[in-house]
C-alpha cells in the first residue's frame, strides 16, 4: 500500500503530508510535520493530552486517522498564540502556576480555548466537566481551573 | 549568610511567572519522546507473558533476518554484574537487580518483564520483528499477593534470597527479603498501662505514580564508545551511573541531558530503558529512541508497594497514648526494596511517644518492583496508624484534632527512628486545622469530615549550582536538578534575592552531565533546600566577587565596598565618593578587571527539615451505591519558608489529589493468570477535573535555619494524610471504618451490606 | 509493509460495493473512538477502513413527522447541541453525551458505540428504551431494525457482510412522555459504565404511567429490557411501591461478571438503584 496525500491547514497554514492509512494525526503532527506539543501520554483517548482543535471541534488527535485531516482546519497548541502574543488562557495558566510539569498543559490549553469558544461564562462544575479528559497529575487541578475561569472572565471583558 | 527575617525579602515569597513556562504553554519545551536525531532508529521491547516463567531460550534468528532490523539484543549482550548496593537512585537498589530488571537474565518474574529488544528502521519494522523472536518459557508458578508470598510453600521468586535482619539468618530462600524494627522503651510494658487499646488491620493497594509521560529516550553511541543520552528523568547523573555500571563503561564516557520531564512523583528515579537504547546504539552505530506505550508504564514501571498494616496503639484516658506498635508487609515487587523501612520510620513520626515499636518486612512478588512515589512508605503505612488514631479518637471520645494536639510531636521529640527533632511545625498545622473555619462548617445528610496528619522527612545531599554574570550584567545560572515542578523559578528567585536584581534578569537553565557539578536525582523533596542552597551559595561568591571588581574600579578596599539593591556603593564616607555600579557596570569591565565573573558551588546539604501537615477532608456518600464525593479539602502543611509560594500551594494540592485518588480509586488489579488487568487511564482511575473539589493550601511557615531561606522540602508530605483524612472522613459519614483501600464504590456498598 | 488500505465512499451504493466485496477484515470508521484504540492495541487488524463521513445524509440530525433521523455518523457533541431532540429525547442524548471526554464526543457516534457492541455502551440502553431503529443499509437493500436486535453479544452484531447502518430513526414521542438514562461509575467522568439503565415513559393527565419502556446495559453479555418493571410501574404514579418492584424487576433481569469495573453483586443491587432513579427522572419530565 503506498502512502495516502493529505492536504489540510494547520495552524492557519495551508500544510501537506503522506500517511499510510493507520497513522494517526498525532504521529502525522509529531513525526511528519514535527509539530511536538501535542503530546501522547496514553495512545487511547484517555488522557487529553493530543487534544487538537479539528473544524472547530475539540479531538484527541490520537484518535484522528492521519488521512481524516483532508480539507480540514487544524489547529494545534503551537497555533494558539499569536505571534509572541499569548492567548490569555496560555498567559493565565502562567499567571496561576496552573502548570508543574507541563507535559499536560498543551491539551490542557486547546480544550480551554474550545471551552472559552463555545462558552465564554462557564460554571466552575461546566470547566471541570469540559476538562474531564485531560489528565493532570501534577496540579490537583485547582489551579488550572482557577486560570480557565479567570481566563473566561478576562475575555468577557469583566 | 542567611535571609530569614521575611520582611528583608523582595523577590522570595513573590509568585512571579516561571522562567520556562512560556515554553510550556506554547508546546516549545522539549520532553524525552519530543527529541529526535538524524538517522535515528526505532526501540522496541519484547516483554514476558508469563508472571514467573524460566527462560528456556531465546531465539532472535528471524527476527535480524527481516529487512530494516539492525539489532536485536536479550540479557547476554549485557554484562552479568554482581550484587551491588546501589545509592544512586531513591530508595534502595540493588545493581545486579536493576540489570535484570531492565532485561530478564534466566527468569521472567513478571507479566511484562523485558526479555529482548530491537532496533528498527521503523516502528512497523520494530513490531514484526518482535513477533519473530521465538522465546521458549518453562512456566513456573506465581504468587502476586504480600501475605501468601510470605507464606511457607509460597513460590520462591530468587534462590538466593536468604530473610535479612533475622537471627540466625534463615537457611532456606524465601521471598521475605529483609525484616527492619524501630523501636524506643519498652512497649509490651507500656501497653499493659493503658486504658483503652485499638487494634487494627488495615490494607493498601499497589498504586502507580501514573505521570502522563511515558518513559523516553534516545541514545546515541559513536563508534569510539562516547554515549549520549537524552531522557526524562528525575537525575541524569542518576541515568548516567546506572547506565554505566549496566553497560560497564566509564562515566565521563556518558553525557546525560536532561530532557524537560513530563511528571515523575518518584517513578523516573530509576531506568528502563536508556540501558537498552545504549546497547542497540552499541550494536548499530545509529541513534535509538525508545518510548514505552502507557500499557508499558503500567506493566513495567513503578508502581508503590501494597501493603498490610497492623496498628495497635495504647491510650490512657485523658489520650495520653502509652504505647504504640505497627507491623508493616510491603510488596517489593520481583525484586527487594520496597519503601517498607522509611514506612515504619514515618508512620508514628508525629507523635511523641516513649514506648513504640514498628516492624517492617520486605516482600517480594511477581510484580514489577516497584519505584520510589512521593513520600515513599509514608502513605502506607500512615493510613494504618492514622486510621487508628481516629478509632482512638472515637473510643476516646476525643476530638481528633485535640488527641493529637496531646500528643504532637514538637522540637526535643526523640523519634522512634533515630534522631531527636528540631524547629518542627507538626503542633502550628494542628492549631491551624482547629481554627480553620472548615472544621467547624455545619455538614449534610449523608456527610462526614476526617483529619490525618503526616510526616516526611525531606532530604539534603548532593547539589550543584552555578551562576554566570553576563557581560551585559544578566545573569545565567545552571544546576543539576531536573525541574519537575517550577524549581527554575525557585533558583532564579533566591539567586536574584541575593543579587538584589529582579527575577527576570535571572535565567535558569538545568545543565548536563558534563556542564555543572555531580548532582543527586529530583526527589526527597530536596531541591528547593540542597540545589537551592547551592546556588545561593554560588551567588553569594559572585556577590563577593562583584565587591571586589567594583573595589578595583574604584581603587578602593574590597572591605570598603557593600552590596546594595544590586549594586555595589561605598561602605562609608570614608570609602570615597563614588557613585554605584550596578551589576551591568561592573559586567563590562570584567574583562579589565579580572576576566569573567562566574561562581560554581557543589554542596553536600545537611540539615533539611522534615515536614509535617494535617489535611481535613469532607466527603458525602451514597449510601445506594456506595460513591464517595470529596466536598471539601484543606491541606495545612508546615513549609519552612515558601520561595514561590503559588509552587508550594501547587504541591500540598497536587500531593492531595494523588492522595485522594490512592483512597478512592487507584489500584492495580490482577487476573488469575498473574496479569494486570487494568494497565491503562480508563481502569487506572486516576483523579479527573471533575472528581475534585478546589483544594485549600494552607502554608505555615517555621523556617529551616540550616537553609539560607529557612525552606523546607514540601513536594512529599502532602500524599501522605490524605489516605487516612479520606477514610476517616467516610467513617464520619457512614460510621463504617474502611480499613481496606481504595474505597470504592463495591466495597463501600458492601460494607454497607454487611452492617 | 501495511497491507492496510482506507477509503471514503461518496455513496451508500459505492460503500456497499467495497464491503461486500473486501478480501479479508473490513472495519467501518466513522468516529473512530474505538477503532483507533483497537488499531494500535492489535485488537483489530483490518485490511480495509472504510470511512463512511462522505455519505451524503450519515452526518447531521433531521426532524421528520415529529420524529428524528440522526446520521449514523454525526458526532455525539453534534447531537447534544440539537435542540429539538434535546427536548424530545432527553434520555437518548444525555446517554450520546456520556461516551468518553469531550474529545471524544466530537468524534463519537451512535453507530460506533452500537456497533462497537459492549454491553456496557451507554447510548444504547437509552435508545432501547426510546425504541430507536436503525436503518440498515446493504447488498440486499434496505432494512429497518430495532436497536436491540443489532448486538447479539460482545462483540457481535447482527450485521451481515456488507451492511452497515445508514442512521437512527426515533419516532414521534406521545404527549407526556419522556425518557432518561443514568449510568454508575466509579468516577464522575471518563469511565466505562459498570450499570446503565434507559427508562421511557408516557403519563395521561392524571399523572399516571400509561406506557414504558426501560433497558439495562453492563449487566449481561447484551442490553436487555425489563418488561417486568415496565409492567410494574404501568398505571402507577411511580409511588414507592411501584419502584421497589421496578427495583426487584431490574435486578431481576442482570446477569453480570465479576470484572475489574465491577462485581456481580454489586452491578444487580445498582441496577435496581439506578432504575428506580432514571424512572423518577423520566416521570417528572413527562409531566408526572
Amino acid at each position: 500500500m503506498s502512502k495516502i496525500h493529505v492536504t489540510t491547514t494547520i495552524n492557519g497554514e495551508p500544510a501537506e503530508f503522506l500517511t499510510e492509512p493507520q497513522m494517526s494525526l498525532l504521529d502525522i503532527l509529531r513525526d511528519e510535520m514535527h509539530l511536538t506539543g501535542s503530546k501522547e501520554g496514553c495512545g487511547s483517548g484517555d488522557c487529553g493530552a493530543c487534544s487538537v482543535i479539528m473544524d472547530g471541534r475539540v479531538v484527541c488527535s490520537c484518535l484522528v486517522l492521519g488521512v481524516e485531516a483532508e480539507g480540514k482546519d487544524i489547529t494545534t497548541i503551537e497555533g494558539i498564540a499569536n505571534g509572541e502574543d499569548l492567548h490569555p488562557v496560555q498567559r493565565k495558566f502562567l499567571e496561576h502556576a496552573a502548570l508543574q510539569c507541563g507535559f499536560c498543559t498543551p491539551g490542557l490549553i486547546v480544550a480551554t480555548k474550545a471551552l472559552l469558544d463555545r462558552n465564554p461564562d462557564p460554571t466552575e462544575t461546566e470547566a471541570r466537566y469540559w476538562l474531564a479528559g485531560n489528565l493532570c497529575r501534577c496540579t490537583g487541578y485547582d489551579k488550572i481551573i482557577r486560570a480557565v475561569m479567570d481566563a473566561a472572565a478576562e475575555m468577557r471583558g469583566a | 549568610m542567611t535571609y530569614l527575617n521575611k520582611a528583608d525579602l523582595k523577590v522570595v515569597g513573590t509568585r512571579p511567572i516561571r522562567p520556562d513556562g512560556v515554553d510550556k504553554v506554547t508546546g516549545r519545551a522539549v520532553f524525552g519522546a519530543d527529541q529526535a536525531l538524524p538517522g535515528m532508529l526505532v526501540g522496541k521491547l519484547l516483554r514476558s507473558t508469563h508472571a514467573h516463567a524460566k527462560i528456556v531460550s531465546i531465539d532472535t534468528s528471524k527476527a535480524l533476518a527481516l529487512k530494516g532490523v539492525k539489532a536485536v539484543v536479550t540479557s547476554a549482550d549485557f554484562p552479568d554484574i554482581p550484587s551491588e548496593e546501589a545509592f544512586v537512585g531513591e530508595g534502595p537498589m540493588n545493581f545486579r537487580d536493576l540489570s535484570r530488571n531492565v532485561m530478564a537474565r534466566g527468569k521472567v518474574l513478571y507479566h511484562g518483564h523485558a526479555v529482548a529488544a530491537v532496533a528498527a528502521t521503523t516502528s512497523e519494522i520494530a513490531d514484526a520483528a518482535l513477533a519473530l523472536i521465538d522465546v521458549k518459557y518453562e512456566v513456573l508458578p506465581f504468587v502476586i499477593d504480600v501475605e501468601e508470598a510470605m507464606k511457607p510453600g509460597a513460590p520462591v521468586l530468587h534462590n538466593d534470597l536468604f530473610t535479612q535482619g533475622t537471627t540466625p539468618q534463615p537457611t532456606e530462600p524465601s521471598n521475605v527479603a529483609k525484616r527492619v524494627q524501630f523501636a524506643l522503651g519498652d512497649v509490651d510494658a507500656a501497653f499493659k498501662t493503658a486504658d483503652v487499646i485499638v487494634e487494627g488491620r488495615y490494607t493498601t493497594e499497589p498504586v502507580h505514580q501514573a505521570y502522563i509521560e511515558p518513559h523516553a529516550c534516545v541514545v546515541s553511541v559513536g563508534a569510539d564508545g562516547q554515549a549520549i543520552i537524552y531522557s526524562s528523568s528525575q537525575g541524569h547523573f542518576m541515568v548516567r551511573a546506572y547506565c554505566a555500571k549496566l553497560l560497564g563503561m566509564e562515566l565521563s564516557n556518558i553525557r546525560a541531558m536532561p530532557s524537560e520531564i513530563g511528571g515523575g512523583f518518584g517513578g523516573k528515579t530509576l531506568v528502563y530503558l536508556e540501558p537498552v537504547a545504549m546497547a542497540l546504539s552499541k550494536q548499530t552505530g545509529r541513534p535509538v529512541k525508545m518510548v514505552m506505550t502507557r500499557e508499558d508504564v503500567f506493566r513495567a514501571t513503578g508502581p508503590t508497594s501494597g501493603g498490610v498494616i497492623e496498628v495497635k496503639l495504647g491510650a490512657k484516658k485523658d489520650g495520653t497514648i502509652v504505647a504504640a506498635e505497627a507491623i508493616l508487609k510491603f510488596q517489593a515487587g520481583a525484586f527487594p526494596g520496597s519503601p517498607v523501612q522509611p514506612g515504619c520510620m514515618t508512620c508514628f513520626a508525629m507523635y511523641d511517644l516513649k514506648d513504640v515499636r514498628i516492624i517492617g518486612y520486605d516482600v517480594v512478588s511477581n510484580r514489577p518492583k516497584v519505584a520510589a512515589y512521593r513520600a515513599p512508605g509514608a502513605p502506607i503505612s500512615t493510613f494504618g496508624t492514622e486510621s487508628a488514631m481516629d478509632e482512638l479518637a472515637l473510643k476516646l471520645g476525643m476530638d481528633p484534632i485535640e488527641l493529637r494536639l496531646k500528643n504532637a510531636a514538637k522540637d526535643g521529640t526523640k523519634a522512634a527512628y533515630g534522631p531527636t527533632l528540631q524547629n518542627i511545625g507538626y503542633i502550628p498545622t494542628l492549631q491551624a486545622a482547629k481554627a480553620h473555619p472548615h472544621y467547624s462548617a455545619p455538614l449534610g445528610k449523608n456527610q462526614g469530615r476526617g483529619v490525618a496528619s503526616g510526616f516526611w522527612f525531606n532530604i539534603g545531599g548532593e547539589s550543584s549550582g552555578s551562576v554566570h554574570v553576563n557581560e551585559d550584567g544578566s545573569v545565567s545560572i545552571v544546576t543539576g536538578s531536573p525541574d519537575i515542578g517550577g524549581s527554575r523559578a525557585s533558583m532564579a528567585m533566591m539567586c536574584a534575592e541575593v543579587l538584589g536584581i529582579p527575577m527576570e534578569k535571572v535565567r535558569p537553565v538545568v545543565g548536563d552531565t558534563a556542564t555543572i557539578g555531580f548532582t543527586h536525582l529530583t526527589g526527597g523533596s530536596r531541591v528547593t533546600f540542597a540545589t537551592g542552597m547551592a546556588v545561593t551559595q554560588a551567588a553569594e561568591k559572585v556577590r563577593d566577587e562583584l565587591k571586589v571588581r567594583a573595589a578595583k574600579i574604584w581603587d578602593i578596599p574590597p572591605e570598603a565596598v557593600e552590596w546594595k539593591d544590586g549594586m555595589a556603593v561605598p561602605a562609608g564616607a570614608n570609602a570615597g565618593g563614588f557613585d554605584p555600579l550596578s551589576l551591568a557596570d561592573i559586567a563590562i569591565k570584567a574583562a579589565k578587571t579580572g576576566g569573567p565573573i562566574i561562581s560554581e558551588v557543589s554542596v553536600n546539604a545537611q540539615g533539611a527539615g522534615p515536614g509535617f501537615a494535617t489535611h481535613i477532608c469532607d466527603v458525602e456518600v451514597d449510601p445506594e451505591t456506595g460513591f464517595t464525593t470529596v466536598l471539601r479539602y484543606t491541606a495545612i502543611q508546615d513549609v519552612g519558608r515558601a520561595i514561590h509560594p503559588s509552587y508550594v500551594e501547587g504541591q500540598i494540592q497536587g500531593g492531595a489529589a494523588q492522595g485522594i485518588g490512592w483512597a478512592l480509586n487507584e489500584e492495580y488489579i490482577y487476573n488469575a493468570k498473574g496479569e494486570l488487568d487494568n494497565p491503562g487511564f480508563l481502569d487506572y482511575r486516576v483523579p479527573v477535573a471533575s472528581d475534585m473539589p478546589m483544594i485549600e493550601a494552607v502554608m505555615i511557615e517555621v523556617p529551616n535555619p540550616r537553609h539560607p531561606f529557612g525552606a523546607k522540602g514540601v513536594g512529599e508530605v502532602p500524599i501522605v494524610p490524605p489516605l487516612a483524612a479520606v477514610a476517616n472522613a467516610v467513617r464520619s459519614a457512614t460510621g463504617l471504618r474502611m480499613a481496606d483501600l481504595p474505597i470504592s464504590p463495591p466495597k463501600l456498598r458492601a460494607a454497607f451490606d454487611a452492617r | 509493509m501495511s497491507s492496510l488500505s482506507y477509503t471514503a465512499p461518496t455513496s451508500v451504493n459505492e460503500a456497499v460495493g467495497i464491503l461486500a466485496g473486501a478480501q479479508g477484515l473490513a472495519k467501518i470508521l466513522s468516529g473512530g473512538t474505538d477503532l483507533l484504540v483497537q488499531l494500535r492495541s492489535g485488537r483489530t487488524k483490518p485490511d480495509i477502513i472504510v470511512d463512511t463521513k462522505k455519505i451524503p445524509g450519515i452526518m447531521g440530525i433531521r426532524e421528520v413527522d415529529g420524529g428524528f433521523v440522526i446520521g449514523a455518523a454525526t458526532p455525539c457533541s453534534v447531537i447534544g447541541e440539537h435542540a429539538g431532540l434535546s427536548a424530545a429525547y432527553p434520555g437518548v442524548v444525555e446517554a450520546s453525551g456520556l461516551i468518553g471526554s469531550t474529545q471524544v464526543q466530537g468524534r463519537c457516534t451512535l453507530a460506533g458505540n452500537l456497533c462497537n457492541a459492549s454491553p456496557a455502551a451507554d447510548s444504547v440502553p437509552a435508545m432501547i428504551a426510546a425504541r430507536a431503529t436503525a436503518i440498515v443499509v446493504g447488498p440486499s437493500g434496505q432494512r429497518a431494525v430495532p436497536v436491540e436486535q443489532i448486538v447479539t453479544g460482545p462483540g457481535r452484531t447482527s450485521l451481515a457482510k456488507g451492511e452497515f447502518i445508514l442512521e437512527f430513526h426515533l419516532p414521534k414521542p406521545a404527549p407526556h412522555s419522556s425518557d432518561a438514562y443514568l449510568r454508575f461509575i466509579p468516577r464522575t467522568e471518563m469511565d466505562i459504565a459498570v450499570v446503565g439503565v434507559g427508562v421511557s415513559l408516557t403519563v395521561d393527565a392524571a399523572g399516571v404511567i400509561t406506557d414504558a419502556r426501560i433497558a439495562l446495559g453492563a449487566v449481561a453479555p447484551t442490553q436487555v429490557l425489563v418488561p417486568d418493571g415496565a409492567a410494574a410501574i404501568i398505571g402507577s404514579k411511580l409511588d414507592d411501591a411501584a419502584l421497589a418492584k421496578l427495583d426487584a424487576a431490574a435486578r431481576a433481569v442482570c446477569n453480570p461478571i465479576t470484572d475489574k469495573r465491577g462485581t456481580i453483586d454489586f452491578r444487580i443491587k445498582i441496577a435496581g438503584v439506578l432504575a428506580r432513579r432514571a424512572a423518577t427522572i423520566a416521570y417528572k419530565r413527562a409531566g408526572g
